[in-house]
């Protein structure tokens, strides 16, 4: 099992209760699409799996640390092991397309002939091998989501965690999106993505996780994106 | 941390800076003139210190010995005073040089002096100098228990008052720079906040993708360690030239100040030391405060 939760609960300083009574599992290797409305508590579970948030209540286990046991010093490797890819890509600006890439690797201090190999490999999975030496702002918002998942891919997560990332994109780049997160998936990699693509959802059919005001209304194998 | 890591973070650290221009203008300014401040203090503390070790080295304890006192006596009891722990020096003034130095002292009123020749009333005296002038109370009680002394003189209100100059001193110069050193601080980790904040994302980004909390911080603790450096080397290098200059072969109260040479070494690890300290504080109490947000 690579996510495990048992009770969780996450309520903020200023009282907001953001989710409460979360119980799930999920095994390595599946494709999850986390669905529900604005404010339903959906980024907020996400932050939970790479502990940018503390639950407050609960046990949960993510990649086979165990949270109620964490020690802050542990971290960084929890990070390692978890690829994360954001709707607004935050690549930075002044690298270019491999230095983005490479970014993730040079900060773990990988050999540099590692680095470069590791580059290579990713620039040619997510197709921009012609444009690695240009910077982010002069790609497609497409491409930008496409170098974003390399660095994500960079340090060969268990877990790949997507928040609406096909969110400020057009419906071909959303494909291309979900093409290559599949391609992901199919290599072994856990795929987490909350989305608000109906159109999405409903043709790459996989388990849907439902979140409604901060609780699991729904957990479907190969679930469509309304509720029947 | 492997050579090329701790390159890019030196580069990194030089970078930003420079791009903080006036902040790290002003925060080096700070710690420019706390060290400075702290440099004279380590200066004048050392003077002082060996200016109080010249003085006290000559005070004098003055031994009166009675008048049936024989020959014989006194050479035991120089070599007895030689014996006593904390003696520097002994030097014995026999009643008839006494009254030589009396007379040429006050040579105007030689009349006072008239048939003293016959009946000399000085008595023969020994004078040691100590060399621990804590000591000197002691000292002088343990000599006047013995038989043929008649009575034991020492300066020991000059001697205390001396030391508590001294300690008065050391305390003012200690709360000075504590004050000195915690505004030159504040200024760095402000210096230090600007840097992080105009790459909050990258550090973020850092975060994520599972940079550990050392590779977060090393270019931040450079760049706090580079203005200290920066802060240290201004006032040792103004300090050394004014000291080589106008202070070092002058002499006050007639004793000579220090050679440069000597106060080298101190002035060197406290400047440097104190800037490195101030610097580094300064950068991690700000970068603390953002990794645990």
């Amino acid at each position: 099992m690579l996510i495990e939760m048992q009770h969780v609960f996450k309520t903020y300083k200023n009282g907001v209760v953001a989710l409460s009574d979360i119980t799930l599992s999920i095994d390595k290797g599946e494709f999850v699409y986390l669905i529900g409305p604005s404010g339903a508590g959906k980024s907020t579970w996400l932050k939970l799996l790479y502990r940018e948030e503390l639950p407050t209540k609960g046990k949960m286990m993510v990649n086979g640390f165990d949270f109620s046991r964490f020690k802050r010093r542990h971290l960084h490797r929890l990070r390692r092991s978890i690829g994360v890819v954001f709707q607004d890509y935050r690549l930075i600006d002044r690298l270019t397309v491999e230095e983005n890439i490479a970014f993730a690797l040079e900060v773990i201090e990988a050999p540099a002939r590692e680095i470069r190999r590791r580059v290579q490999e990713l620039l040619y999975l997510v197709g921009l091998k012609v444009h690695a030496k240009r910077f982010p702002r002069e790609l497609s918002g497409g491409e930008q989501q496409r170098i974003a998942i390399a660095r994500a891919l960079a340090n060969k997560p268990q877990l790949i965690i997507a928040d609406e990332p096909t969110g400020n994109l057009d419906y071909e780049n959303s494909l291309q999106i979900l093409k290559l997160l599949e391609e992901i998936n199919l290599q072994g990699t856990t795929v987490i993505m909350a989305t608000h693509d109906r159109d999405i959802v409903n043709r790459f059919r996989r388990r849907v996780l439902e979140l409604s005001g901060g609780r699991l209304v729904r957990d479907e194998a190969k679930g469509v994106y309304d509720r029947p | 941390m492997k050579p090329r890591t701790f390159r890019r973070h030196v580069r990194d650290a030089f970078r930003s800076f420079l791009r903080n221009g006036w902040m790290s203008f002003a925060s080096i300014a700070t710690v420019s003139i706390t060290l400075f401040l702290v440099g004279v203090f380590i200066l004048a503390a050392l003077n002082i210190d060996h200016l109080a070790k010249q003085t006290e080295s000559q005070v004098e304890i003055s031994i009166y010995l009675k008048m049936d006192t024989t020959q014989d006596a006194i050479q035991i009891m120089a070599s007895d005073l030689k014996q006593l722990p904390h003696v520097h020096s002994v030097r014995f003034v026999p009643r008839e040089e006494g009254l030589a130095w009396l007379k040429e002292t006050y040579a105007d009123e030689a009349d006072l002096f008239v048939g003293l020749d016959d009946d000399n009333p000085l008595p023969d005296a020994f004078f040691i100098k100590t060399d621990a002038p804590s000591q000197t109370a002691e000292l002088a009680q343990t000599i006047k228990q013995w038989p043929q002394v008649e009575k034991v003189r020492y300066a020991q209100e000059e001697v205390a008052k001396l030391l508590e100059i001294t300690t008065v001193i050391r305390q003012v110069m200690l709360v000075v720079v504590i004050g000195l050193a915690l505004t030159a601080t504040f200024l760095i980790s402000n210096t230090i906040k600007l840097t992080i904040l105009s790459r909050r994302e990258e550090v973020e980004l850092m975060r994520l993708v599972g940079a550990s909390k050392w590779y977060i911080r090393m270019p931040y603790f450079i760049e706090g360690a580079l203005i200290g450096l920066i802060g240290a080397g201004l006032p040792f290098m103004v300090l050394v030239y004014v000291y080589q200059r106008y202070v070092e072969g002058t002499e006050i109260l007639s004793m000579s100040v220090l050679t440069l040479q000597i106060v080298l070494v101190p002035l060197v690890v406290t400047l440097f030391g104190l800037g490195l300290i101030i610097g580094i504080w300064g950068s991690l109490s700000s970068i603390r405060k953002f990794l645990r947000a």
